[in-house]
């Protein structure tokens, strides 16, 4: 039965809700407004909220100044490549873990969690050197196998949550059914677990459009994605916070409307067994 | 059979044809500074006189370190060019990482380049980078204010002046600040200011055998000159400003005085962006009689990584760049405030550009920095506002930091000089040299 709450206790929550939510969201409404102030307003002091000289000559200059589109083709390669893969090989393996889990299990999804703990800088030098004897720098394929193999400890223990939630007994009548074990992982657990997978894809590509250090330590020309575009418009002698928030903006704009279509997803799986 | 190899044949001749047709692309790494934007910007001059192709990789200066750093030392072959400074210059060239540009030809006039950036680009005579454009560090004034605080500037002015005026211009209740000095950590930014200005003051970071010297007497003076300085005459939240925090200061009309880059004065002039723009004099960093000023040297300059299959072409485009021929298409197409300054003697003889404001006081900035005797007593290190050796950096950062928690008020000034100490002589400890 659920506990009656009373009118005031829930606008009590509702604002705390909306202060924290534009909180979160105030860094976001900044880079947003700053992409249309001009460098001198950017800077000003006291801060310009609303009231400035709107101008689009920003969003004009990063334009003719960077390919965007080559830079965005690249990020959407990448963070969907590396998604794709990770799931190809995080589904099977998530599906071992949580039905047919061996005695060092729970060891394994550990020690896969705490690779998560290297700094990611201390293994630049033996990926630099392999890429490079591969001749593989600069590619989708070292990009993606890179932010597949950085990502896939999150996705092999988000699916396994997800998965740990679906009962046994289901995957059970489905082989007493005569299904195979591939039937039963693509046609029985994948639709149950669907909400789960969705937003484990959906993290995972949100994850690998924000990564930074890799892509733009193993990127020059070919696969630099909007990472390395963002970078490009920093500047150690001059102003440059207005170009800069332009150029934010435009990396940031298709993951966030990407985000807002598939937000009731996100937190349909992200919550996901949360409640009983 | 026949027509299985003769299809073969026609392909091998087509992929040689094509090869051979196929424009050269250059890969050269850059940060994003004006004259370097410029520079992209005029790319198809080059490319239409010699075919070749160039792609830019504009990058963040701290990334573009890290980057050609590792591309360097893997002979990951990344980059045919690489924008890198006076610092990395020396280390790199001596390493045998950097292509020498010893064979460039007649026509580019090598003499031509200003000797302090010759020098602080070669090694043991050797150049290895070019300059694209060069600085030192000056006094930018506001003259309308000096004029009301009943001073005037001289062109090569002392510590006690400056900070004399700085005191005079204050007016905290109107917001306008008397100085503006780098606070924020790092051994760019504060670390910059504050090692150029100790030379005035007769301090350096090591004696002959590389013992650090931040117990010194002098040191102290330095430290505690520009804090207290900073507290009665600098503007709130110093700590947290670098060039460009400062730069939006000075623009605004909140300092009186601002001692940074010379690169600065086309910024500051140009009422585009600043609110001063007609109202800013020019003036030598301050001494304190003891012979040395506290302006520093800095270049940003092109290098061939020796990993790169395209010297040849490499070294083409870097006679392009840094040619006297390219300061007059910059001219030409952006005006003479605009072209890439401090690299070259004839710039600063020729008619055209003399009439820029600015110009002369650079120029005497940059002959007054010395980086092979930087400071008044003997030091084993190459640089002004830096030593030239690969560990400074990263400790000249941690120091840094130290003298910003200070300037913060968040620790003494003998805490600081106390910690910097022992994080130097640790450093150098663990590298070997002690």
């Amino acid at each position: 039965m659920a506990r009656a709450v009373s009118t005031r206790t829930r606008a009590i929550y509702t604002v705390i809700a909306w202060a924290i939510g534009l909180l979160i969201f105030f860094p976001i409404l900044w880079i947003f407004l700053t992409s249309f102030k001009t460098e001198a307003d950017a800077i000003s002091d006291p801060p310009l909220f609303f009231f400035f000289d709107w101008t689009t000559e920003n969003y004009g200059i990063v334009q003719e100044r960077s390919n965007y589109v080559r830079f965005l083709y690249n990020s959407i390669i990448i963070s969907v490549g590396s998604t794709i893969l990770g799931l190809l090989i995080a589904v099977p393996a998530a599906w071992s873990m949580a039905f047919v889990p061996g005695k060092r299990t729970k060891d394994i999804l550990l020690w896969m969690l705490s690779t998560k703990m290297l700094p990611a800088v201390g293994v630049l030098y033996p990926i630099v050197l392999i890429a490079r004897s591969l001749g593989i720098y600069d590619t989708y394929v070292l990009l993606i196998g890179v932010l597949t193999l950085i990502n896939l400890p999150i996705i092999v223990w988000m699916l396994y949550t997800y998965f740990k939630e679906i009962p046994v007994d289901i995957l059970e009548a489905a082989r007493m059914d005569g299904a195979s074990l591939r039937n039963e992982i693509l046609y029985v657990l994948t639709p149950m677990a669907l909400p789960g997978i969705a937003s484990t894809m959906l993290l995972n590509i949100i994850l690998a459009w924000n990564e930074a250090f890799w892509t733009l330590t193993l990127t020059t020309v070919d696969a630099a994605p909007l990472t390395a575009f963002i970078a490009s418009y920093s500047s150690p002698e001059g102003l440059f916070y207005a170009k800069l928030s332009a150029a934010s903006t435009m990396a940031i704009a298709p993951i966030l409307v990407m985000g807002w279509f598939s937000q009731k997803q996100l937190v349909r799986g992200l919550t996901f067994g949360a409640v009983k | 059979m026949l027509s299985s190899k003769m299809l073969g044949l026609t392909t091998a001749i087509a992929l040689v044809a094509t090869s051979g047709v196929m424009a050269e692309t250059l890969t050269i790494a850059t940060v994003n500074n004006g004259d370097m934007i410029r520079m992209q910007g005029l790319t198809d001059d080059f490319t239409s006189k010699t075919g070749i192709d160039v792609e830019w990789v504009t990058l963040e200066e701290n990334v573009l370190r890290q980057r050609v750093t590792t591309d360097i030392t893997t002979k990951g072959g990344q980059f045919d060019i690489m924008t890198i400074g006076m610092y990395e210059t020396p280390i790199w060239g001596a390493n045998d990482w950097l292509v020498p540009l010893d064979d460039l030809s007649a026509d580019y006039d090598v003499d031509d380049i200003l000797p302090a950036m010759r020098g602080g680009l070669s090694v043991d005579g050797t150049l290895y980078a070019a300059p694209f454009y060069g600085e030192s560090s000056m006094i930018m004034y506001r003259t309308d204010l000096m004029d009301a605080a009943g001073m005037e500037m001289p062109d090569a002015p002392t510590w006690d002046f400056v900070a004399d005026a700085a005191r005079a211009m204050t007016d905290k209740d109107n917001e306008v600040y008397g100085i503006c000095l780098r606070g924020k950590a790092g051994w760019g930014e504060n670390m910059a200011f504050l090692t150029a200005t100790s030379n005035a003051f007769g301090a350096r970071w090591f004696d002959e055998n590389w013992n650090p010297q931040f117990d010194s007497a002098q040191w102290k003076q330095t430290l505690e000159f520009y804090i207290d300085l900073m507290n009665e005459a600098g503007p709130p939240g110093a700590a947290n400003n670098g060039f460009n925090e400062n730069l939006a200061l000075f623009q605004q009309g909140k300092c009186g005085m601002w001692i940074d880059a010379t690169v600065a004065a086309s910024f500051v002039t140009n009422p585009d962006d600043s609110t001063v723009a007609d109202s800013v004099g020019f003036a030598l960093a301050p001494d304190t009689g003891l012979g040395k000023r506290g302006n520093w040297l800095w270049a940003w300059a092109l290098a061939i990584p020796a990993g790169t299959q395209k010297q040849a072409e490499a070294k083409q485009f870097i006679e392009w760049a840094t040619s006297k021929d390219y300061i007059e298409l910059v001219a030409e197409n952006e005006g003479w405030a605009n072209v890439p300054p401090g690299a070259r003697t004839s710039l600063y003889e020729n008619p055209n550009y003399k009439d820029i404001p600015f110009a002369q006081m650079t120029l005497q900035s940059i002959l007054s920095a010395d980086p092979t005797s930087p400071t008044v007593d003997p030091v084993p290190y190459v640089g002004v506002q830096f030593a030239a050796i690969p560990e400074f950096a990263g400790m000249a950062t941690q120091v840094g930091q130290e003298f910003s928690a200070a300037l913060a008020g968040q620790q003494s000034v003998d805490e600081a000089l106390a910690k910097a100490q022992a994080i130097a002589t640790e450093e150098m400890e663990a590298a070997g040299y002690l």
